[in-house]
């Protein structure tokens, strides 16, 4: 039904998918640029972005540009979907324009299932509404297991994240994010803990999978984590909920002294934008737990080897790299 | 009108008692005949229709259609959405007022109601309670009854406002008609497209919560009783497309407590959970949105002890390209009138051992009575002929491209049915036959 290659939920993947594209990922940066360059020269690849984004459309342009394809930025301010074009010709007519791969973010959940179905071509979700961002799971994933002590980045298996417990804390109700690691994170041996309020965590979130549990208390969830992972407030998506700032930060802001009382080994991630002062401490998204910045790099890499999955038609994994 | 002949049959009327083997006399758009076997064998018809091995049954009744027209003839017409009722066996349909411009004068009722229309079965209407469905200024009930309301509702919007729906309450009561409420409280529904739970944490979606149903029901419930005591009326209530159980369990209370409560139960709300959307299908939104398991269990089991009081469709075409957008941007509604019986003798039947008598009559006389609708819903000798001829064992595929209807939007495209029809007669003339 979805063209091959295309990635629109973590749930399309299987532990096997996920260890190929570590894999490739990691050859694809040990490579030299120059062969690099040639593995998708004269390919096209279009963005079509209906909200803004600093690094993931970043990442997925330079991703893409790195392995020597075109790229073209449509965005929803500049183009004809201020008109009222509908994704479906948005689509067509990227299509029609020689785009082989489209990469969507959009504000709507479900969106990119639309554009897979209406197009045909190979669609990678790079966020969509309240629904997932597969690609920023599986460079976290990558991230996890680079900094984590004893862990193969190499390869997936079901064991990989075996012992390790992450705890995501804050917005999850209106977290993409959330959704694709609670989803992805559990299959390779992690234990998922969501801690946040109720109005931003309602209990329906334990749907998600096995391996998830709600902890109310951050501290408590704090005491077993391995990896504290934050998440912004998203205030565009609140949706007339009131929120009390204030008591907000008492009880979840990610502060070095929280962290040190209760985690001072913990890896810390934030998949950004972050509002430093809010769900977490300057001190914190700076120092030496931090990986935010590994992330950011490790989403260029991710990101290259899923542009290459979509594109190599069969048999990705043996792609000369 | 010429006589038609409808020999062999198992005639279900629940009506008047029978499940048997019986033949059928329509003369001038009446029913002239129910007789045991070879009594009506010297009566020269000028046609006849074969039921050996069929059930006969009265014509199907739909209290709630959209049929689109005026205003959207490009999702459907009258005439082609009571094709495809009588396709699916229905012989009146009630058709809702949130056309374009809504149904709310007496000249928006002569003309959905006039013979230009091209309706292939028996048209009703039920107009706008308030002007415009605007819920600010009630309409001419008097006025709107005189030229054929079967009742009012803002249908696709709530009756919010306490007073505006006690004043319709009222108003309807007097002419001895229902209002007909679609259930929501649209002040805890804002941006939802689907029901509340883990199925929609998963998708991303916002959903509606079954208190956004009960909450109106029980606040309608309220103002009935109200009436009841203060003006010494019997004011009707008529829930639409109810969908879940605390819903039901409100409505179960009320006729307990002797209240003119009645409502309707849509195929879709007993055949699928919120599970159904899978991949953002659109074809699967509709409002009331699909619900959870406990919800659908509760609208059988409403089903099976009489709290429900009819099935209803609900029929709502939208065009392809309506539906093929994003899971939020996309109308709610589908189509339901070529489905209903399949999936009522499927899962209520077959399925919930419901007797086929039953099943007939919460389509036929049960609707029938809700609206008022005089010798429809019933084979009785002197009522409009009106006839439904199905095979009820017949297990099928419903295949949407096959429709009568102008759309398409169904999440039955391809599913199991149980009972096909065979032949639709309205007023005597044969409208579908298969």
């Amino acid at each position: 039904m979805y063209a091959e290659g295309s990635l629109l939920s973590v749930a399309d993947l299987s532990v096997e998918d996920v260890s190929g594209i570590l894999a490739v990922t990691a050859r694809l940066e040990r490579m030299a640029h120059v062969d690099r360059a040639r593995l998708l020269a004269g390919r096209r690849i279009a963005l079509l972005f209906y909200e803004s984004s600093t690094r993931t459309r970043t990442s997925f342009e330079l991703a893409a540009k790195s392995l020597g394809a075109t790229t073209t930025l449509v965005s929803d301010k500049s183009s004809s979907i201020e008109k009222g074009e509908s994704l479906k010709d948005t689509g067509l007519t990227l299509r029609a324009l020689g785009a082989e791969c489209i990469i969507l973010r959009h504000p709507s959940s479900g969106a990119p299932f639309v554009l897979a179905r209406e197009t045909g071509l190979p669609v990678l979700n790079a966020g969509d509404g309240m629904h997932e961002h597969p690609s920023q799971a599986l460079l976290d994933v990558r991230t996890m297991l680079m900094r984590l002590p004893g862990r193969d980045a190499f390869a997936a298996t079901p064991q990989s994240l075996a012992g390790v417990t992450v705890v995501i804390t804050g917005d999850i109700l209106h977290s993409r994010v959330a959704r694709s690691n609670a989803m992805l994170l559990p299959r390779l041996g992690a234990t998922v803990l969501l801690c946040g309020p109720e109005p931003l965590l309602p209990e329906a979130a334990l749907g998600l999978g096995d391996g998830i549990e709600v902890v109310r208390n951050f501290d408590e969830a704090l005491r077993r984590a391995d990896v504290v992972m934050m998440l912004r407030i998203q205030k565009e998506r609140l949706a007339g909920l009131e929120l009390d700032l204030a008591d907000y930060i008492v009880r979840y802001q990610l502060s070095g002294e929280r962290l040190a009382a209760n985690a001072p080994d913990a890896l810390v991630l934030h998949p950004g934008p972050m509002i430093r002062g809010l769900e977490i401490a300057g001190e914190v998204a700076d120092g030496p737990n931090s990986a935010i910045e590994q992330q950011v790099s490790n989403g260029l890499a991710v990101r290259s080897a899923l542009l290459l999955r979509a594109l190599s038609t069969g048999g990705f994994e043996s792609v000369t790299v | 009108m010429s006589d038609l002949l409808i020999l062999h049959g198992r005639v279900v009327d629940p009506t008047i008692g029978i499940d048997e083997a019986r033949d059928l006399l329509l003369r001038d758009g009446k029913i002239a005949a129910v007789e045991s076997p070879g009594v009506l064998k010297n009566i020269e018809a000028a046609e006849t229709i074969d039921a050996s091995g069929l059930v006969v049954a009265p014509g199907l009744v739909d209290v709630h259609v959209h049929l689109r027209e005026p205003g959207q003839t490009y999702k459907e017409t009258i005439a082609t959405g009571t094709a495809a009722a009588a396709a699916g066996g229905f012989t009146s349909v009630v058709a809702m007022p949130n056309t374009l411009p809504v149904n709310d004068s007496v000249a928006g009722m002569e003309w959905m109601l006039s013979p230009k229309r091209g309706a292939v079965v028996k048209l009703f209407a039920m107009p706008a309670a308030t002007m415009g469905s605007m819920g600010a200024t009630l309409t001419d009930f008097a006025a709107l009854h005189k030229a054929g309301a079967v009742g009012f509702t803002d249908d696709g919007k709530p009756v919010l406002e306490d007073a505006m729906m006690r004043d319709a309450l009222i108003a309807a009561a007097r002419l001895g008609v229902p209002v007909s409420q679609h259930a929501e409280d649209t002040h805890l529904t804002g941006g939802c497209s689907m029901n509340a739970g883990p199925v929609a944490f998963r998708l991303g979606l916002r959903g509606m919560t079954v208190e956004a149903e009960s909450r109106i029901v029980e606040r309608d419930i309220r103002l009935l009783r109200e009436i009841e005591s203060a003006e010494g009326l019997r004011p009707h209530l008529h829930v639409q497309h109810v969908s879940t159980g605390r819903a039901l369990e409100a409505i179960r209370e009320a006729k307990r407590q002797g209240l003119h409560v009645t409502c309707e139960a849509a195929p879709h709300h007993f055949t699928l959970t919120d599970e159904a959307i899978g991949d953002y299908d659109t074809n699967a939104k509709m409002n009331p949105p699909l619900r959870a398991e406990a919800d659908r269990q509760a609208v059988l089991a409403g089903l099976a002890d009489g709290t429900v009081d009819c099935i209803a469709t609900d029929h709502a075409p939208h065009a392809a390209h309506e539906k093929e957008q994003e899971f939020e941007r996309a109308p709610n509604g589908i189509t339901g009138l070529e489905t209903a019986l399949g999936l009522a003798l499927r899962v209520l039947h077959k399925g919930q051992g419901l007797s086929l008598s039953r099943i007939i009559s919460l389509m036929s006389a049960a609707p029938a009575g809700i609206v008022s609708l005089a010798g429809r819903g019933s084979l009785r000798v002197g009522s409009f002929a009106d006839v439904v001829v199905f095979d009820a064992g017949a297990e099928w595929r419903f295949d949407a491209k096959d429709s009568r209807s102008k759309s398409k939007n169904t999440p039955f495209d391809g599913a199991a049915m149980l009972g096909r029809v065979k032949a639709t007669i309205s007023e005597g003339r044969v409208v579908f036959r298969r």
